[in-house]
């Protein structure tokens, strides 16, 4: 009679325990992540300032924000970053995991070599750059110092080319982590595949481009998928390399978002450039989501 | 179509040879069959010839090229893997085109080449499928659908029907077997298993360790094996194989057994055999034996029986040793019972006990 007690009090421990330690951070999750999206939603709706109000206004913060000169420049800015930052990080890349799959001696070296970048926080790596690109101190002065006096790169002081400096960076960082999801991919496919396609007469750059690359898809789909929303939620990279400037050349809707609702006391149009790159984000990774859970019953 | 020529081939890995010095010659539209266990080499031998793998010492002749520096795009062959190794990301239709269309033929002749083919191997309505919706008979078929697409020289197959069940690979044995016999192209065809290799092979070629064991059609190597693996690799069941010593003409087995040796051989007084006796050539006394005029009679207790219907295969022991007779025309028989059985002599083999070699010169 008691062993059974006992027994029973047991599974229904072993049954509550899980949800008994979860319950803390899933509280706290639940409040701190989703009830301050819901609160960032509702602020963009009001005459907030400095602090939080509640009168609602409507869309007037949207409306406002999209006339606004700055903003359309954080986009502006944003399409340029996000289309080179994704093409070029997936070109380097799958060039690199292309390289390193050829069987080549130290890959286990090379590996983890490549992927330390993703291992730094954006802020040391944007520190990092701009002393490098500063061309007081960085790479302009030690050519020059080299005796290569011509030498001219001050992309970084230059308001048309200092958006650029960002995608360097940006790229440096996460090429090496696109690199280990395109070599996991080409690790995957089945080596007959790639002779039989050898069989049938397909050159090296055939193989690649009409068996590899095409097998390569979810791959593609996956590394896309990251690299967007790192896109748009860099916001420290640029903080840290560029500051934003020079004047508003590296201007990101995050750095936008960030001046408006603590700097300049325009809470309610900051909610509301938050909400349109939850939406923004929400637009590509819903989808994905959605079709990566139903693929798997 | 082309003849197929093997000179002293080897092949190492480092220092360690899995193929030691080869040779064989196919000659044009011939069904050859590599077959023997794994790790003999004989997927090797066949990956060497595609231009998989690369090849260590001698020559590899197709046609009358030598194509040891060859990629395999300019060997004109076309290979059928185990696992299909079918593009996933295309359709049929793409995956038999696929190699006139890396060739840049034009669209009209691969079309005409893809219909044809597909009408071959009964694919037309799966066309439009992708690999994933296929089953793995359907799969098999347009692995080889797309070997035939390109009228390639030479067909290389590896092991193609493991990973079909027992039924489906009955089938497409029949089929590849049409298929030859329809394209007439030179096959070369790696299996380990030796009923695929009786039933498809003009000729096989039995390989262990690297080293060619025996080469012939498949009676030759099943009425004449050359040694005691041959022996037991082919024919199912495999071979009984008796140990005993040669006196005054007859085998004395350990157990003072005697049983004449078999006609038309000399063996030397004193000699360590092993007699093989295959399961169709003992059998219960008056179980349909064909009548020869040389026979011999053991008696020997049952431990167990396997009915398949037309047969049953009996187990019993002789001198220590398991053997497996088949009994035609089958009754009820208790495990235990002790039976006389007849052995015709003029069919049995006689292996040297050491060397494992014939002794039937």
């Amino acid at each position: 009679m008691s062993t059974s007690t006992t027994a029973d009090f047991r599974t229904r421990l072993q049954d509550w325990l899980p949800k008994v330690v979860l319950a803390p951070s899933f509280a706290v999750i639940l409040l701190f992540v989703y009830g301050f999206i819901a609160f960032t939603v509702v602020l963009s709706f009001t005459g907030s300032k400095m602090l939080p109000k509640f009168d609602f206004i409507g869309f007037t913060n949207y409306a406002k924000l999209f006339a606004l000169q700055h903003w359309t420049t954080a986009v502006v800015n944003l399409a340029i970053f996000a289309t080179l930052y994704i093409a070029i990080s997936m070109a380097v890349g799958l060039m690199l995991a292309i390289f390193l799959d050829q069987k080549i001696r130290g890959e286990g070296l090379l590996r983890p070599l490549y992927l330390y970048p993703m291992a730094l926080s954006f802020i040391v790596t944007g520190t990092a750059w701009k002393w490098f690109l500063d061309p007081g101190i960085g790479l302009e002065k030690t050519m020059h110092l080299w005796g290569w006096e011509s030498f001219h790169f001050t992309w970084i002081k230059d308001s048309d080319m200092a958006i650029y400096t960002i995608v360097i960076a940006a790229v440096w960082q996460t090429s090496g982590f696109v690199m280990a999801m395109f070599l996991a991919g080409l690790r995957g496919i089945d080596n007959e595949i790639l002779k039989a396609a050898q069989i049938d007469g397909a050159s090296n750059w055939q193989l690649y481009r009409r068996i590899v690359i095409p097998m390569l898809r979810p791959a593609f789909l996956s590394a896309f998928v990251i690299l967007f929303h790192l896109a748009i939620k860099s916001y420290d990279l640029v903080v840290a390399l560029t500051g934003g400037g020079p004047g508003r050349a590296t201007e990101l809707p995050a750095t936008f978002m960030y001046s408006y609702t603590f700097t300049r006391n325009q809470m309610g149009i900051g909610a509301s450039s938050a909400v349109i790159m939850l939406m923004t984000i929400a637009a590509i990774m819903v989808p994905y989501l959605y079709s990566e859970l139903k693929e798997k019953p | 179509m082309a003849q197929v020529q093997l000179k002293n081939v080897v092949k190492k890995y480092g220092a360690v040879g899995v193929v030691h010095a080869i040779n064989l010659d196919i000659a044009e539209g011939e069904f050859v069959v590599l077959v023997g266990p794994s790790g003999c080499g004989k997927s090797t031998t066949l990956r060497m010839v595609a231009g998989l793998e690369d090849i260590s010492g001698g020559e590899v002749i197709i046609g009358d090229r030598v194509v040891n520096d060859l990629p395999p795009r300019e060997r004109n062959l076309a290979m059928v893997f185990q696992n299909y190794a079918l593009y996933p990301h295309m359709t049929v239709r793409e995956n038999l085109g696929f190699s006139l269309k890396i060739a840049k033929r034009p669209q009209a002749e691969i079309d005409r080449a893809v219909d044809e083919a597909a009408g071959i191997l009964s694919l037309t309505p799966l066309l439009d499928r992708k690999p994933g919706a296929l089953s793995g008979g359907q799969r098999q078929r347009v692995a080889m659908g797309r070997a035939i697409v390109r009228h390639p020289d030479v067909f290389l197959f590896d092991e193609p029907l493991s990973n079909l069940d027992a039924k489906l690979r009955t089938q497409m044995r029949v089929e590849i077997k049409k298929l030859h016999q329809r394209v007439g192209s030179t096959v070369i065809y790696v299996t380990h298993d030796q009923i695929e290799a009786m039933t498809l092979a003009d000729r096989i070629v039995i390989m262990r360790d690297g080293h060619i064991v025996q080469v012939g059609t498949p009676l030759e190597v099943f009425e004449n094996p050359v040694n005691t693996f041959v022996a037991t690799f082919i024919g199912s069941p495999p071979m009984n194989l008796l140990e005993g010593v040669i006196r005054a003409g007859q085998v004395v087995l350990a157990d003072g057994t005697a049983i004449p040796q078999p006609p038309g051989l000399n063996v030397a007084e004193g000699r360590k055999v092993q007699l093989g006796i295959r399961a169709d050539n003992i059998m219960p006394e008056g179980h349909a034996l064909p009548p020869t005029a040389h026979m011999a009679f053991v008696e020997m207790p049952v431990i167990l029986t396997e009915p398949l219907g037309t047969e049953t295969l009996l187990y019993a022991t002789l001198s220590g040793t398991e053997m497996q007779a088949k009994m035609l025309n089958p009754r009820p028989v208790s495990a235990g019972e002790r039976m006389r059985f007849g052995i015709a002599l003029d069919k049995c083999h006689l292996f040297d006990a050491e060397t494992g070699n014939s002794l039937r010169g």
